[in-house]
């Protein structure tokens, strides 16, 4: 069999089929962008592009105090939460992926079982004992069970990750002189790294977007976050919309996910454990 | 530099399997020793505790006198170099070479030039800073001798380091292996499954069967005063031929015909208690008649099957007819070696003088070195002439 040759046709035929593509993901991204630039007046007049675009949605959001705590919240609430389940996902993704233990079956079985749990369910169960233990609308009352979903991602992800590194290069740090911990943080550790960055960026995407638990248990801005936080966006006037000002928040929240996914994306280098074994 | 001592070791995995049997071996300073055995035999496992990755059972394990069994593989000062290199991906050559000293953080001046010396050695000077991925087979093999060797440890375990390479790289490899264990002098444990390597790389040869070892000896000891009917059929290639035979008096009655036995196998063999023994003779004990003169032995008609000319050799392969023995030993070996017992009679191979004048499809004069013949016991597989000492010159 001979490779197909690019012939121009096929070239221009690629090349619609990712325009299509590209197209269809972006217009929503567009489109909010542009009602972001848009002024209450010109909301329907039927443009898809602003006329004449203008920014005192973003000036008017920046100026809002409760969007600023809310950002606040989403970043430091996203990032311990992203921390702390990154943390105990990688012993735990470590010692299923290495060890036998008793019990190893039931941990495994328990998360999966978490993970499948709707969430809506637990939302009342959560907020009794919040309220009741009385971190109700405090950062940890979000920080919990933002680990809690985000540990059974975060455990499958990484385990399959520490599957792939050989045990041989284990037992081979350790009979070159590495203590079990030296083995796992100059061997094992480097090599899960693109594992590691994978599930930070899950996790942290995940807590980002909550609605569900932002919305149902907080009850101020002390620990709202941004989801949250914009369905209590109010317009000029009681009868109008703030459609500009979600807009833009919306803009302006996607900005850190674009950050974080950039930073940790170029650390995803594939096929680091080759050369590993074998000739 | 270590003698490493195994005194009744036993090693039963967690799911109950035995692996290894009440092992007894006394490894002594400097020497090379290999262990060889068909596949699940317990190797990797005897290797794995004395390198401390297994823990022992039972029995006790001395390194230079001292008792080792709780102490950490980083405490016995052994390197390994295993059958998948397990080099580090994310390290450079240098760096994979470096790992155990900059682990016993030794400065950095000395770690250069260790690794330069042991790059030299290795013939991997120009390799030092490029990484695992993109190395041929051979130069990982290299670099995980390298990694072993750097640090001048009490002992090297090696397990299957050569069976990823293929043929021709091996055998360079095998000299390779073989110069820098003589220029270290360092004790070395090596398991193999490759008959060249087991006979031409060690001082002495551990040859172990399900667990428990059949014989200890130098490869010609093996080679010629194998203690039973497994150890004479694992050593050698091709193989030793077996052939079952009745003791009728001094004689021997056997498919090829009957043969007279000379005194000292005669004696071995009136010690048995059973009348039916399985004879052995290795390939080079036959010889075309016609070329061999008068010498002392016995000569047989066999219709040859199959004659193939290696050059320096001719080698003759014929069927004898004749009732079929099983034995336990006899099943395990084929296993090992792929060839499938049934079939009408014994397959025998006859490694001939080139100058042979043998036939395919014709009846061939075959002299028999009845001297050199193994008689081994049916039922236990034990070599009955084996304590008769050099019997050539009975
Ligand atoms: N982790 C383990 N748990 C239970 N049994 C094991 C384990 N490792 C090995 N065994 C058993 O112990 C026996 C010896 O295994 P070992 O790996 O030492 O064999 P080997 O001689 O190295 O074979 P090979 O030549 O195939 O490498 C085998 O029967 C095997 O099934
Ligand atoms: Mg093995």
């Amino acid at each position: 069999m001979t490779a197909v040759p690019i012939t121009p046709q096929r070239r221009i035929g690629w090349s619609v089929a990712n325009a299509i593509v590209l197209v269809y993901a972006f217009v929503p991204i567009i489109w909010i962008i542009s009602l972001s630039l848009k002024g209450d007046d010109t909301l329907n007049d039927g443009n898809f592009l602003p006329l004449n675009p203008d920014t005192t949605a973003y000036s008017d959001i920046f100026r809002n105090s409760d969007f600023i705590r809310a950002l606040v919240n989403s970043i430091g609430i996203c990032l311990i939460a992203t921390g702390i389940a990154l943390t105990l996902a990688t012993m735990a993704a470590y010692a299923i992926a290495r060890l036998e233990f008793p019990g190893k079956r039931a941990i495994v079985a328990t998360s999966l079982l978490i993970s499948m749990f709707p969430q809506i369910a637990l939302v009342t169960p959560l907020f009794k004992i919040e309220t009741a233990i009385g971190i109700f609308d405090t950062w940890p009352g979000l920080i919990l069970p933002y680990i809690t979903f985000a540990l059974p991602l975060g455990i499958y992800t990484l385990s399959a990750f520490f599957r792939e590194i050989p045990w041989e290069l284990e037992k081979a740090a350790q009979m070159d002189g590495a203590t079990p911990y030296q083995a796992f943080r100059r061997v094992i550790a480097p090599l899960a790294l693109p594992g590691v960055f994978t599930t930070a960026i899950l996790v942290f995407i995940a807590c980002w977007n909550d609605f569900l638990f932002a919305i149902s248990l907080t009850s101020t801005n002390s620990a709202r976050t941004v989801p949250a936080a914009m369905s209590y966006f109010t317009g000029a006037t009681t009868f109008e919309k703030p459609t500009a000002a979600i807009a833009a928040a919306a803009v302006v929240i996607t900005i850190p996910i674009v950050l974080f996914v950039l930073f940790f994306q170029r650390r995803i280098v594939a096929g680091l454990t080759s050369g590993a074994v074998k000739g | 530099m270590a003698e490493i001592v195994l005194d009744h070791v036993v090693k039963r995995y967690p799911d109950g399997a035995l692996a290894v049997d009440d092992l007894n071996l006394e490894i002594r300073d400097g020497e090379f020793i290999i262990l060889v055995g068909p596949s699940g035999c317990g190797k990797s496992t005897t290797l794995n505790m004395i390198a401390g990755l297994e823990d022992i059972t039972q029995g006790e394990l001395r390194i230079d006198g001292q008792v080792v069994n709780d102490k950490a593989p980083k405490d016995r000062d052994i390197a390994m170099v295993f059958q998948s290199y397990a080099l580090y991906p994310h390290m450079t050559v240098a760096e994979n070479m470096a790992f155990p000293l900059v682990l016993a953080k030794v400065d950095q001046k000395t770690i250069d030039q260790k690794v330069g010396e042991a790059a030299e050695m290795l013939e991997l000077t120009n390799h030092l800073d490029r990484k695992p991925a993109n190395l041929s087979g051979g130069q990982r093999q290299r670099v995980a001798m390298g990694r072993a060797i750097v640090r001048s440890p009490k002992a090297f375990l090696m397990d299957e380091p050569l069976s990823n390479l293929d043929a021709k790289l091996r055998v360079q490899m095998r000299t390779q292996v073989s110069r820098i264990q003589k220029a270290l002098g360092t004790t070395t444990v090596y398991v193999t499954h490759d008959q060249t390597e087991a006979m031409t790389l060690g001082d002495r040869v551990v040859v172990m069967r399900g667990g428990i070892v059949q014989q200890v000896g130098s490869p010609t000891e093996l080679y010629e005063h194998p203690t039973n009917l497994f150890v004479g059929g694992f050593i050698g290639s091709p193989s030793m031929n077996f052939l079952p035979a009745t003791i009728e008096g001094d004689r021997l009655q056997t498919g090829l015909g009957e043969l007279t036995v000379p005194g000292a196998v005669r004696r071995a063999v009136q010690e048995s208690t059973s009348k039916q023994v399985l004879i052995g003779l290795r390939p080079e004990h036959f010889e075309d008649a016609s070329l061999v003169g008068d010498k002392p032995g016995a000569t047989v008609t066999v219709p040859v099957d199959l004659v193939e000319s290696m050059g320096s050799d001719v080698y003759a392969y014929f069927t004898v007819q004749g009732e079929q023995v099983t034995s336990g030993d006899l099943e395990d070996l084929a296993k090992d070696t792929g060839q499938d017992m049934v079939g009408e009679g014994t397959t025998v191979t006859a490694r001939l003088d080139a100058a042979a004048r043998v036939r395919a499809g014709q009846q061939a004069e075959l002299w028999v070195d009845t001297s050199k013949m193994h008689v081994f016991d049916v039922g236990s597989g034990r070599n009955l002439t084996a304590g008769v000492g050099e019997h050539a010159d009975a």
